[in-house]
């Protein structure tokens, strides 16, 4: 601080301190103290803002229960509210789709850092942010013209064979897993790529001479040594699957809800903030505990996640 | 490592490559198919009416505006924020540096359906309303993260050395920023503005509940798709697959060329220095 004194002045560095405070106060903290305040009070007509009515309570919390359904998967079966099952499901599928996002692009990263040849890496790369240049919106709607029921990909597993009747894709959770893997995978390739890339050759040499088998290699080389790259990616694929809106929406599987799709329900067709904002902060207390939990678990730091 | 696993490594490769690349061609394909509905089965034949549709739709062309206005005053702000949250982090050292730094980061994660909510209720107790500027300070809020980051990156590198001399050569303040400091960042600072642009025409889970009545091309784009859509959404695509893919070539060919005259000066160099020998 006394450094940036001496060095720029007195005028420069108070801009600078302003403008961060302007950020991380006016734009970042107060707004979320804002949502956590506005999240316990009651949703009223705006004469009735201020008055007696205008009390701190639950209330909002409270609209998860109710509403109570059949949960009938995974082998188990009891009624949940509505709500909570959106929310459950939609943690579960995040965390499928950071799985398989990780199946995918860990043979890829370790094709990329170890066996594709130094001169094809740069246009490898190139081919490969070419998606990420396509706005999101668009990729999903690609994925919605590809999994109608009379779309490319049932024409195609039928003129293979593979199927006798079109299946129905858009239906439950799995178009939206689908489109999301698509979206998000790149998100796990480059921080997974960035970890494998710093191992050493002659590590995997050594191992291989010693006689190691394959899997036992990757098992306990390969794997080992990007776990942090494993952590950010996996990291930056939940929190974006958790916090899809676009992707379930456009693709709009009616049995197939997530829980940003309720919120937008709330705030949009109830008009009623206030348990918008109490639902966007569960939301947002979920992902932070869940970031937290993923970074003491393998242990990395933000800044790990960061780059 | 045996000829047989590097072969499936290749394999695997272009079978990923191809699954990246099919959905965009897809989707460029039914631009083309003379059918109402976007798809490229059955093909009934070519067509260029949905690129003519797509040019008589004022709606599209009022909303690639407000995208473009949008962008460019996150640009605006975020990088002149970033920047100075980035040399204030780099200046202090300790546990206030990495709390700190963990507020600056941490948007990244928030999820925007958050940030939007949040920025709209921010502001609307001071009797601020819905509409593109709200959209503009909750899209600088996370984006300015990630020119934090660049900067940052960008000052690791940086001699400190160079502003002592200046002060000490008599150099003013301003001076020292505008001559020493913001050259040296002016890679980051390129990089921060090109990334903040491409995130907030990307934007759509702040837009959409901070936006009012206004549109961008994204909330545009998912508008239509969810009432009655048409392949003119896929000429648009395809138009903008084009331009972004030729941005990329042209980078990746101006990159070459640049390694390819740094390449023949080094080796200039050490035939120079071997003359010398």
């Amino acid at each position: 601080m006394h450094d940036l004194f001496r060095r720029y002045g007195m005028g420069l560095t108070y801009t600078f301190v302003g403008l961060t405070a302007f950020w991380l106060l006016v734009l970042v903290i107060l707004p979320d103290f804002k949502l956590l305040e506005a999240s316990f009070r009651p949703y009223l007509p705006i004469v009735d803002v201020g008055g007696p009515k205008d009390t701190y309570s639950f209330n909002n919390y409270m609209q998860i229960f109710g509403n109570e359904v059949d949960f009938n998967s995974f082998g188990l079966h009891f009624e949940i509210p509505a709500r909570i099952k959106v929310f459950v499901l939609t943690i579960f599928y995040s965390a499928v789709v950071t799985l398989v996002t990780f199946l995918l692009a860990y043979p890829l990263c370790f094709y990329l850092a170890k066996v594709a040849s130094n001169r094809s890496l740069p246009t490898l790369f190139l081919l490969l942010f070419v998606p990420l240049w396509v706005s999101e919106v668009l990729r999903s709607f690609a994925w919605y013209i590809i999994l109608t029921l009379k779309g490319p990909l049932n024409a195609f597993l039928m003129a293979i064979g593979a199927i006798e009747k079109e299946i129905r894709w858009v239906e439950g959770y799995s178009p939206v897993v689908i489109t999301l893997v698509y979206a998000y995978v790149l998100f796990m390739v480059f921080p997974l790529y960035n970890a494998m890339q710093s191992l050493d050759n002659n590590q995997l040499e050594a191992a291989e001479d010693l006689g190691a088998p394959w899997w036992k290699i990757h098992w306990r080389i390969v794997l080992p040594h990007s776990k942090p790259g494993i952590a950010s990616g996996a990291v930056m694929v939940f929190m974006l699957s958790a916090g899809s809106l676009l992707v379930p929406a456009i693709i709009n599987s009616t049995t197939g809800n997530w829980f940003t799709q309720t919120i937008q329900g709330i705030m949009m067709e109830g008009q009623d903030w206030n348990a918008g904002a109490a639902f966007a902060f569960m939301l947002l207390l979920f992902c932070t505990v869940a970031v937290t939990v993923a970074m003491r678990v393998f242990r990395v730091k933000l800044s790990d996640i960061a780059k | 490592m045996n000829t047989n696993r590097r072969i499936l490594g290749h394999i695997y490769m272009g079978a990923f490559l191809a699954y990246l690349m099919i959905p965009l061609f897809v989707m460029a394909g039914a631009a083309f198919n003379d059918s109402k509905l976007p798809t490229v089965i059955p093909w009934k034949g070519f067509t260029d009416r949905w690129f003519i549709d797509l040019w008589n739709d004022n709606r599209i062309w009022g909303a690639l505006g407000n995208t473009l206005l949008v962008a460019l005053a996150v640009v605006a702000i975020a990088v002149p924020v970033g920047t100075a949250g980035a040399i204030l982090v780099n200046s202090i050292s300790g546990r206030v540096r990495s709390i700190l730094y963990g507020m600056m980061v941490a948007p990244i994660l928030i999820p925007g359906v958050v940030i939007g909510i949040s920025t709209l209720l921010f502001w609307n107790q001071f009797s601020v309303g819905s509409g593109l500027h709200l959209s503009v300070l909750g899209q600088v809020s996370y984006i300015a993260s990630f020119v934090m980051l660049l900067v940052l990156a960008r000052l690791q590198s940086f001699d400190q050395g160079l502003e002592e001399a200046a002060l000490d050569l008599g150099a003013t303040h301003a001076q020292v920023m505008r001559r020493i400091l913001l050259p040296h960042l002016y890679p980051a600072l390129g990089a921060g503005a090109a990334i903040s642009f491409f995130q907030s025409i990307e934007n759509f889970n702040v837009t959409l509940f901070t936006r009012g009545g206004a549109d961008t091309l994204t909330v545009y784009v998912f508008s239509k798709v969810r009432s009655g859509i048409t392949p003119s959404i896929n000429a648009l695509a395809l138009i903008m697959i084009l331009i972004t893919l030729s941005a990329a070539i042209w980078y990746e060919i101006n990159r070459r060329r640049k390694a390819k005259i740094e390449a023949a000066r080094e080796s200039e160099a050490r035939r120079a220095e071997a003359l010398e020998m």
